[in-house]
């Protein structure tokens, strides 16, 4: 009897990439029922503005390049890229911002790198980069879950405001929005003043319910082995050391190691951006070095930058890194992890 | 002599990665061991071991019985190779192999005559104490006895190369971890006692001073045997150097230096050899064997062969005569079920399908695997890689493969150098692990292969060129000293034709009356001029033959110059060799 023959091994992973991806959606879940639950219904068209737009650019990029549709669109991959740059967006932006930001980062991002697997950079911080360097204005359209504030506008008001800008009655948009505690933070200091005595903090706190949302769907993903703790771990030390010693030097200049860490997109991204296998370095080491260089450059971008956040631009840099990283923190391979005093010279 | 210092470390230790697979070990391993009955026809690989192929020390046409030696060592690597029933042999002809390929190689071909009569045996040793190494060492090379765990290499080499340093600690191989195969599980549940006494002659024979026997956990019975045997030998002989170690059932468990690691806590690096660590370690099987060709003198004709997987009808284990076809053998165990589309000799992990069922089954089969399309998980089309690095945390060699995937993939082969490439040791988790689907194992074969036959080229190509600046050379050289030559000789005339002139010019301006007044004297001194002119070639001449012949004698060192005699050169002191 003849037989077709196929290489070893002959067993198959039960998982596949899609089911990674389901995940980590399934984790972004508990944020973003937090964030709309705070800052509105805006938060809700970002995602399903951008993640449309990234699936259908996917879709176009996949038929331009004459690429198989089904793998890539099935892998949920793009998915994951839209809604984590809708996360990034101002809860009061226009509808054209997550649609101009997902196009860019799958369009350009990924596809023009290859697809999934080849692009260097993270998509989702690219296209909120971009955004951020091409729309300043539109990017600073945060509005704080203060008392009548976003989260009092109802579903027909948020989608009035977000695709024809237009304000319910007598609502003023600056009565809506308000600075972000990086932006209370960074006028104080631009302004000469001391933040000890500012309350930098004050309209913050619901900061920390989006952080809790976040760090239970990073916890689900941690149980899932969708990620690794080294990048978001390291990440959180890099901030804290790299605040703390600034925080040292000039507390009525530099904000406090906590302030850091749970404002503006630390804990979302060492959690769901940094975690990005592809772009994110890939031995245990390197996931170190990886997520304690994204820390302390995010916090050096903000006390020196002239950007409010770092985050995005400090995991831009380090996808940079990445492959020199890799390649000088192999790990030690078999054989080679204990020196044993054996001499064999004289055979 | 080396220093060799490696401390051995209690208790287990738990190599990097692995697999905890399924392991599908039953139903074979739950019944005996059965009797394959004799077929017509034996077909025997001159090569089914590592090192060179047989020499067969039999004709066609001859009578032989079973046990009687059919071919003969070639090399110091090698193995004998043993008539497995009596019958006639029928041809010494290329016939297909179990291989990857699908290669055919010279086998002998032996029709069975039924009758199954046995050659004299060797010389039974069942005081082997009284044998030394050396002895030993050579009644294994004539029993043909190799590695049974898969590698088919020489065990009396494997001993012979632990000498040099001494071996404190054998290690027994009865992990098999691969997923399938139980066919050393059978044997330690069946025949615990040949594996030990083996144990006891190897020690002997390497002169260690006790044997670790690793088994993995999910073969309690096989453990509970070993035991019970150790038990007994403690309590009548006293017997302490015996120890069972049990060993978590995570793949690859059972490679050798995995198994070496967690026994041992050493690891042995690629380039190094284990017995450099004052180790050896054997297969179980293999020391069974080894024991019944000393003490009963013995040679391998059989072997235990694991038939298994969704493919056949009644998945089992049984003793199968080396050279038997593998489609009898698959007959004994009830023969194909329907949709059978996959044949593999070995495990899932590490075998490798076959082409056909014809091929013999040789020393190295230890399982037939027979699979259909429902026994294997669906193999969807590979994907591009995202460096989830499930691959790297699973890889027990502590490589990145997400890393020499990209390298290889990119043919970036220096690349896939700088990590580790030949460390792989192809075990096939990472592949098994991808999400992905990417069929990694396949890629650093291919790496491999990429690699080995670039450097043959490089060492060719290095070659030719050095050929071929030397063909220059020497060519240049051959012009310079014609020209040389040539100058030489044109000088010379030159000279010669000089100074017959000068002498001329004085015989003329000297005596001009004698000319004037002896006519006869102009024609004397021409004569003289001419002779003059003819002894100086004639001297000229003498000097380069004097000259050739130096240089001759001097050239004939380099013998073999086949233009030597023409252009005598001192190539000799500069080619290595005088080879070209």
């Amino acid at each position: 009897m003849k037989f077709p023959v196929q290489t070893s091994p002959h067993v198959e992973a039960p998982s596949n990439v899609a089911d990674m991806m389901t995940v980590v959606l399934w984790a972004l879940v508990p944020g973003t029922v937090a964030a709309v639950w705070l800052l509105g219904w805006g938060v809700l068209f970002n995602v399903a503005l951008a993640v449309g737009a990234a699936w259908l650019a996917e879709a176009l990029m996949l038929w331009l390049r004459a690429r198989p549709f089904r793998p890539a669109l099935t892998d949920r991959s793009v998915l994951i890229t839209g809604w984590i740059l809708a996360l990034c967006l101002p809860n009061l932006a226009p509808w054209w911002l997550p649609v101009v930001g997902a196009v860019f980062a799958v369009v350009v991002a990924k596809q023009l790198y290859g697809g999934i697997g080849y692009n260097l950079f993270n998509p989702a911080m690219v296209g909120y980069v971009v955004l951020l360097v091409s729309f300043p204005e539109a990017m600073t359209r945060w509005g704080a879950p203060v008392e009548g504030g976003v989260a009092s506008l109802t579903l027909t008001e948020a989608a009035q405001w977000t695709f024809l800008g237009v304000l319910p009655g007598a609502t003023a948009f600056d009565a809506l929005s308000q600075a972000t505690p990086l932006d209370q933070w960074r006028m104080v200091v631009t302004q000469g003043g001391d933040i000890t005595g500012a309350s930098i903090w004050q309209d913050g706190a619901w900061s920390l319910w989006l952080n809790l949302a976040f760090l239970a769907g990073g916890a689900w993903m941690l149980y899932r082995g969708a990620i690794r703790w080294h990048i978001p771990v390291a990440m959180a030390v890099g901030v804290l050391l790299t605040a703390s010693l600034l925080w040292g030097i000039d507390p009525e200049r530099f904000a406090d190691p906590l302030f850091h860490l749970v404002t503006g997109g630390v804990i979302f991204g060492a959690l769901f951006v940094a975690t990005d296998p592809v772009t994110a370095s890939t031995t245990p080491r390197g996931r170190l070095v990886f997520g304690f260089g994204i820390g302390v450059l995010a916090v050096l971008i903000r006390s020196f930058g002239n950007y409010p956040d770092g985050v995005a631009f400090a995991i831009l840099l380090m996808n940079l890194a990445v492959p020199l990283i890799d390649y000088y923190t192999q790990p030690p391979v078999f054989g080679r992890k204990a020196r044993l005093d054996v001499d064999t010279e004289g055979r | 002599m080396p220093e060799a210092r490696a401390t051995i470390s209690p208790g287990l230790h738990g190599f990097h990665g692995g697999l905890d697979l399924e392991y599908h070990k039953a139903p074979a391993c739950d019944r005996p061991i059965g009797e394959m009955p004799l077929v017509d026809e034996y077909v025997l690989p001159l090569h089914m071991h590592i090192g060179a192929p047989a020499i067969p020390v039999v004709s066609v046409g001859d009578h032989v019985r079973r046990g009687q030696l059919l071919a003969r060592p070639d090399d110091f690597i090698s193995a004998a190779i043993h008539a497995p029933t009596s019958g006639v042999i029928q041809a010494i002809e290329p016939r297909g192999l179990p291989h990857p390929g699908g290669l055919s190689a010279q086998s002998i071909v032996l029709a069975a005559d039924g009758e199954d009569r046995e050659a004299e045996p060797l010389d039974p040793w069942p005081d082997y104490q009284d044998k030394s190494p050396v002895e030993l060492r050579a009644r294994l090379r004539e029993a043909g006895i190799v590695g049974l765990g898969g590698a088919v290499f020489p065990t009396a080499v494997k001993l012979a190369t632990a000498n040099p340093g001494g071996v404190e600690t054998l290690v027994l191989n009865g992990a098999e971890c691969e997923p399938f195969i139980s066919c050393d599980d059978r044997l330690m549940q069946e025949s615990p006692e040949p594996i030990l006494r083996g144990a006891q002659m190897m020690l002997h024979a390497v002169g260690a001073s006790r044997c670790l026997i690793g088994v993995e956990d999910n073969k309690p019975q096989a453990i509970e045997a070993l035991q019970a045997v150790i038990d007994r030998l403690a309590d009548e002989e006293d017997e302490r150097r015996l120890e069972i170690k049990v060993v978590p059932s995570i793949y690859p468990a059972g490679g050798e230096k995995q198994l070496i690691r967690t026994l041992t806590g050493i690891e042995v690096p690629r380039n190094r050899h284990v017995t450099d660590y004052q180790l050896l370690c054997l297969n179980v099987g293999t020391v069974a064997n080894s024991w019944h060709a000393v003490v009963e003198g013995r040679a391998l004709t059989e072997r235990v062969v694991t038939v298994a997987g969704g493919g056949v009808v009644e998945p089992r284990n049984l003793r199968v005569r080396v050279g038997t076809p593998m489609a009898e053998v698959i007959e004994a165990a009830g023969g194909y079920t329907e949709g059978v589309d996959r044949l593999l000799m070995g495990g899932p992990m590490m075998g490798f399908a076959l082409h056909e069922d014809a091929v013999p089954v040789v020393k190295a089969t230890n399982c037939l695997l027979a699979m259909r399309p429902v026994d294997r998980d669906p193999t969807p089309p590979p994907q591009p890689c995202i460096r989830c690095s499930r691959c790297s945390e699973a890889c027990p060699a502590d490589l990145l493969p997400q890393q020499l995937y990209w390298y290889a993939r990119a043919r970036q082969f220096e690349r896939s150098h700088d990590y580790h490439l030949f460390d792989c040791i192809e075990c096939g988790v990472c592949s098994a692990v991808c999400p992905s689907h990417i069929p990694l194992v396949q890629y650093f074969r291919h790496a491999k292969t990429e690699i080995w036959s670039a450097e043959r080229e490089r060492a060719k190509a290095e070659h030719a060129r050095r050929r071929f600046e030397f063909h220059n050379e020497r060519i240049e050289r051959q012009k310079a000293e014609r020209e040389a030559a040539l100058a030489k000789k044109r000088a010379a005339i030159k000279a010669a034709q000089e100074k017959a002139a000068a002498k001329q010019d004085a015989d003329e301006g000297g005596v001009p009356a004698k000319a004037k007044g002896n006519s006869g004297a102009a024609s004397t001194a021409s004569t003289d001029d001419g002779k003059s002119a003819a002894s100086m070639s004639i001297e000229a001449a003498r000097a380069r033959a004097k000259e050739r012949k130096a240089r001759v004698q001097q050239g004939e060192r380099a013998t073999d110059e086949p233009d030597g005699a023409e252009c005598p050169s001192d190539e000799s002191t500069e080619r290595p060799g005088g080879s070209s």
